[in-house]
C-alpha cells in the first residue's frame, strides 16, 4: 500500500514575506521577530525533536517514509482470518446466505452510519446509485432495489465491499469486516423499505402505524 | 547652595518610573500579541502542496464524509492522511486525465508517497488525541474551522496552549451533539445550554495536568 507522508511546514521553500516587503518593512519583521524570540521560545528544538511521529518524513530512506511499508506476508494482530465467514462472506465455495453474527437495531444503525459515509457518495443514500461522484462522471453502478440485488445474499454484498466489483474498488483497507457486515445489513434493510407489505407487520406495529400516519 | 532638583522633578521622576513601567508591560504586551497572532502561529495562511486539494470541493460540495479519508480519526490519535489508493478510488474513473492530479497518478505507478505539507504542526511534546475529542462531541469545525469554505487548507486556531486549556476549562462552549461532530457547518441555537447539558451527558471531564498532553 502507498502511505502518504506528511512534511512539517517551513521544510520547503516558500514565498519570502520580506521580499515582497520594502527595506523598511524588513526591518519591522526583524524587530518583530526579536521581539517575538525574546518574549517566547523559539520554535525550534523541543518542538522538532529527533523522533517521528505518525507519516513524518526522513531522509533515511530513499522513499521519506518512516512508515515503512509492510513486508510481504504481513499479518496484523487479530487479522489472521481464521473465521472464513466473518473476513470472507463464503461458505465453502459459495457466497453465504446468512450473517456471521445476529443482526440488531445497534448493529444496522452503525450500517448506515458506515453506508452514509463510504457507500454514498456513489450509491447514494438510498441505494439507487445516483451519488454526488456518479453526477460527476463515475459509472452508474445497479440500484440495490433490481431483483437480481434484492435476491443475493449477504455473502454476496460482503465480498463486493471487500473485493470491489467492476469499477468498483475494494473497501477492505478503508473499512473493517464487521463494519462492512454491518453496511451489508443496511442495505439489506435499504431493499426491504421498498419492498415490505404491510402484512408483513404485526397488529402492534400495524395499529402503530395507523396512529402515527394518521395523526400525522 | 542652590537645590540640585526643581519642583518639576518631582514630576518627571514620576514620568520616568512609570512610564517604565508601562514600556516593560507594553513590550510585553506587544510580544504576547505577535507570539499568539497568525503572523508567529502561521494560521489562516494555505500552505503550498504537491496538489491542490480542496476540502470546499470534496467535502462542501460533493459532501464526501471527513471519514472517507481520515478513516482512523474515531479509532486512534491520528486522524490519518489517506494512501493514493484513496484518491484514486474516484480519480480512476473521473478527472483521469487532469494535469493537476498527475502527482497522484505517478504517486500509483511508481509506489512514492505525496508529500503534503502538515497544515496543523504542534510540538512534538504535545501528546493530542482526536479519538478522545471525537467521542466527547468535539466536532471538528472547532479546531479545523469550517474545511467545506476552504480551496487550499489553511488552519484557523493558534494552537497554542493557552487556547488548548480555554476549552479544557470550560468544555461547555465547545461540546456538541455526537452526531452533528462531522458536520463542520452546524451551529448550536444556544450553545451554552446545550454545552452544559452533553457535558454532563457524555461525562466530559477534560484534564488540565501537564502529563494529560505532555509526557
Amino acid at each position: 500500500m502507498n502511505l502518504s507522508s506528511c512534511r512539517r511546514p517551513g521544510t520547503q521553500p516558500q514565498a519570502d514575506s520580506a521580499s515582497r516587503a520594502g527595506l523598511g518593512a524588513r526591518a519591522v519583521l526583524v524587530a518583530a521577530a526579536a521581539v517575538v524570540c525574546m518574549t517566547s521560545a523559539c520554535r525550534q528544538d523541543m518542538h522538532n525533536q529527533a523522533k517521528y511521529r505518525p507519516m513524518r518524513e526522513t531522509p533515511f530512506f530513499a522513499d521519506h517514509r518512516s512508515a515503512r511499508p509492510l513486508v510481504a506476508g504481513t499479518i496484523a494482530r487479530g487479522k489472521l482470518g481464521e473465521d472464513k465467514l466473518l473476513t470472507t462472506g463464503r461458505d465453502g465455495d459459495k457466497f453465504s446466505s446468512i450473517f456471521p453474527f445476529p443482526i440488531t437495531a445497534d448493529l444496522v444503525a452503525r450500517g448506515r452510519e458506515r453506508f452514509n459515509i463510504y457507500c454514498s457518495p456513489c450509491h447514494g443514500r438510498t441505494g439507487e446509485g445516483r451519488g454526488m461522484v456518479v453526477q460527476r462522471g463515475y459509472k452508474q453502478p445497479p440500484s440495490f432495489h433490481d431483483a437480481r440485488l434484492r435476491d443475493l445474499g449477504p455473502g454476496y454484498f460482503f465480498n463486493v465491499i471487500t473485493n470491489g466489483f467492476g469499477v468498483m474498488p475494494g473497501y477492505a483497507v478503508q473499512v473493517p469486516a464487521t463494519d462492512r457486515w454491518a453496511i451489508t445489513s443496511y442495505i439489506r434493510a435499504l431493499q426491504l423499505s421498498r419492498n415490505a407489505s404491510v402484512d408483513d407487520l404485526t397488529s402492534e406495529e400495524k395499529s402503530r402505524l395507523t396512529k402515527e400516519s394518521s395523526g400525522g | 547652595m542652590a537645590q540640585v532638583f526643581k519642583p518639576s522633578s518631582n514630576t518627571y521622576s514620576k514620568l520616568v518610573i512609570f512610564g517604565a513601567l508601562l514600556a516593560v508591560g507594553g513590550v510585553g504586551l506587544v510580544g504576547y500579541l505577535i507570539n499568539t497572532s497568525p503572523f508567529n502561529t502561521g494560521a489562516y495562511m494555505a500552505h503550498a502542496q504537491p496538489v491542490p486539494f480542496s476540502h470546499k470541493h470534496h467535502n462542501g460540495e460533493l459532501g464526501i464524509d471527513c471519514r472517507y479519508c481520515h478513516t482512523s480519526v474515531e479509532e486512534s490519535a491520528f486522524a490519518g492522511i489517506p494512501p493514493t489508493q484513496t484518491c484514486m478510488n474516484c480519480h480512476s474513473q473521473i478527472w483521469t486525465e487532469a494535469p493537476m492530479l498527475e502527482p497522484v497518478r505517478a504517486s500509483l505507478r511508481t509506489g512514492q508517497s505525496l508529500e503534503w505539507t502538515r497544515v496543523h504542526d504542534l510540538p512534538d511534546f504535545v501528546y493530542f488525541n482526536h479519538s478522545i475529542h471525537i467521542a466527547k462531541g468535539i466536532g471538528c469545525a472547532s479546531c479545523h474551522g469550517d474545511v467545506t469554505r476552504m480551496n487550499l487548507t489553511w488552519s484557523v486556531a493558534p494552537l497554542t496552549m493557552g487556547w488548548c486549556l480555554d476549552c479544557h476549562r470550560d468544555p461547555a462552549a465547545n461540546v456538541r451533539p455526537r452526531e452533528m461532530v462531522f458536520d463542520t457547518t452546524w451551529v448550536a441555537q444556544d450553545q451554552r445550554a446545550l454545552g452544559e447539558k452533553l457535558v454532563s451527558e457524555y461525562h466530559v471531564q477534560p484534564r488540565q495536568d501537564c502529563s494529560t498532553c505532555h509526557r
